[in-house]
């Protein structure tokens, strides 16, 4: 009996020493990307670097047409994701019983799921092959398919924690229903939604498969939605995969100031919720 | 009542009936926003489906089924089979699983049974999370500057050819990335578990051990098993951290340290640079098998979760 007590007792000791070294490994990846990158990404970052084009190989040249494209690129998907997507959380927390609800609802899980390339393929049958031209315009719809299924969760969750108090006072003071919901119920679940939309923000500025064959990548500045314009993760792409030593060491630098804008928008995220969090 | 009165009191209430006109209107305009917003929604959705569907139709129709599993991949031949790619992208995912399936668990156990607060708690959180939000072009530009060198001397020691890059290396960057995703799943479903079934154990006197041998995993094994399912829907489509370490060779791999190609990383390489309608068309296909593949895996494994959601 007592012998059987210390095996068992023993082999409680071993699996949660398992179990801590098997979790404390995780944090040993992330310690040698993180110290890669700053290690070879901070020499790289000076000003010059941040406000110069990019040139020609054994010339020092920036990333600043980079960071003005990947700004572009994540503003107009966001001007085209977040109307649709809003309306589209608020349609499916009211119209929760119909059945185009249910479907919107499954349809969202799917896209989720969607690998990001296949969307970069649509994106190109959609808008690059009628305007014979890559475009910013067809990367920012990428993107914004993309951003589509995560406002959307998010918009219909916050709404969803809104109690139903609320929505009758409103109602029963006679407000309009259109007003009700956009002036009472929306205004109550805005910090979820804002959280949200910030996540969905940093999750797209990262990616790269939807943007290879829409946005395709440019040299040079470009404002011009119609014509290819670069980005961050594209440069990266692109200096990472070249055999010159000077841009792979440039790849550092621009991964750096990506991994420091994601993060930024990550924690704003995190702020918003703790600050702005509402109970109800 | 006076004249003036009752035209008083008509023009009030046909200035109500106005009013009220214009709030229907504007109810209607509203509802009319919201409909199409979710009707636009669904049919994106829609639209990416048929889209592929009619891109690849040229390739359907040339190669039918053959197409999946026919090995053959020579544009200038024009002949186009899916085969490697496919297995490629079984192989390393795979893989990935298996090696990021014990330390996400553990870390979920850990995070969720043992270490509920304190400062290794939290900075497990931390780099979880962290883990989460780095890029996936980051993974593979680290893999393919850290990783592939190790990878490189490790095949030198065990006597392969030393490529450094290839289904091995792939598998362990596409874990790394995968480990976050499958860990918040498995807390996810250790959280469905019942608090007074895990109290009626531990009142038995079953040492912490037992209760989540006998307990928590039977418990939660369709819920473990839905998770497997969504991590390996996450890994399969992941793109750009695979192309950059995986090697980029279009023929079935024959160990883990040969060079291959997966379905994204295929169409992540050739797209752009693919001649003639057929190649185009057979791409495309690549991405439709991939929709199909992430529909049906994403499809079971939300149906399970939401199944043990309810019955909870």
């Amino acid at each position: 009996m007592e012998k059987r007590l210390k095996i068992r007792q023993i082999q409680d000791k071993l699996f949660t020493v398992i179990v801590a070294l098997f979790s404390i490994a995780i944090i040993l990846p992330l310690f040698f990307i993180i110290f890669y990158i700053v290690r070879n990404g901070a020499a790289e970052i000076n000003w010059h670097f941040i406000t110069s084009l990019p040139k020609p190989v054994g010339e020092t040249g920036g990333i600043s047409n980079a960071i003005v494209g990947t700004t572009e690129l994540i503003g107009i998907a966001a001007l085209i994701a977040i109307p649709l997507a809003l309306f589209t959380g608020i349609y499916m927390k009211e119209f929760e019983k119909s059945k185009l609800a249910a479907v919107v609802s499954s349809l969202t899980d799917l896209l989720q799921g969607v690998p990001s390339i296949v969307i970069g393929i649509v994106c190109y049958l959609w808008i690059v092959l009628p305007l014979r031209s890559f475009s910013a315009l067809s990367g920012s719809v990428a993107l914004a398919i993309m951003m589509l299924p995560m406002i959307i969760k998010s918009t219909y969750h916050s709404l969803k924690l809104v109690p139903d108090s609320l929505k009758e006072a409103s109602l029963a003071l006679g407000t309009p229903y259109y007003r009700t919901v956009m002036k009472v119920i929306v205004p109550a679940a805005s910090s979820g939604i804002i959280t949200g939309i910030i996540l969905s923000i940093s999750r797209v500025a990262g990616e790269t498969a939807p943007l290879l064959f829409t946005a395709f990548g440019n040299p040079f500045m470009n404002l011009n939605v119609t014509k290819p314009v670069n980005s961050l993760p594209l440069l990266i792409f692109n200096y990472a995969t070249s055999p010159f030593s000077d841009w792979q060491k440039q790849a550092w630098g621009a991964s750096l100031i990506l991994i420091i804008m994601v993060s930024a928008l990550n924690l704003l995220s995190k702020i918003m919720e703790h600050k702005w969090k509402t109970t109800y | 009542m006076t004249q003036a009165e009752i035209s008083c009191k008509d023009y009030r209430l046909k200035n109500l009936d106005k009013q009220g006109s214009s709030i229907t209107r504007k109810e209607t305009l509203f509802r009319f926003f919201l409909v199409t917003a979710a009707i636009t929604s669904v049919s994106i959705v829609m639209g990416i489906f048929i889209s592929l569907l009619f891109g690849s139709w040229k390739s359907i129709n040339e190669f039918g089924l053959n197409f999946i599993w026919s090995s053959a991949w020579n544009p200038a031949a024009r002949q186009f089979g899916a085969l490697p790619f496919i297995i490629g992208t079984l192989s390393t995912s795979f893989l990935a699983l298996l090696i990021s399936i014990p330390f996400s668990f553990a870390s979920a156990i850990y995070l969720s049974l043992y270490l509920k607060s304190g400062w290794l708690s939290g900075l497990l959180k931390f780099s979880v999370e962290l883990l989460a939000g780095i890029p996936s072009i980051i993974y593979g530009f680290w893999g393919l500057f850290v990783l592939v060198p190790i990878v490189r001397s490790i095949e030198i020691k065990l006597g392969f050819i030393p490529y450094g890059v290839g289904v091995a290396t792939a598998s362990i960057i596409l874990a790394i990335m995968i480990i976050p995703f499958a860990s918040s799943m498995a807390s996810e479903v250790i959280k469905l578990v019942p608090q007074d079934l895990k109290e009626a154990g531990f009142a038995m006197g079953a040492t912490r051990f037992e209760v989540i041998k006998n307990i928590i995993l039977p418990y939660a094994s369709g819920g473990i098993f839905s998770g497997i399912l969504l991590a390996f829907g996450r890994a399969f489509g992941e793109t750009m951290a695979v192309t950059m370490v995986i090697g980029n060779s279009n023929i079935i791999p024959k160990n883990i340290f040969s060079p291959a190609n997966s379905m994204a990383s295929v169409i992540a390489n050739e797209f752009t640079e693919a001649r003639g309608d057929l190649y185009l068309s057979s791409l495309i296909e690549i991405g439709l098998l991939l929709f199909i593949i992430s529909f049906i895996v994403n499809a079971i494994g939300n149906r399970i979760m939401k199944r043990m959601t309810v019955k909870k």
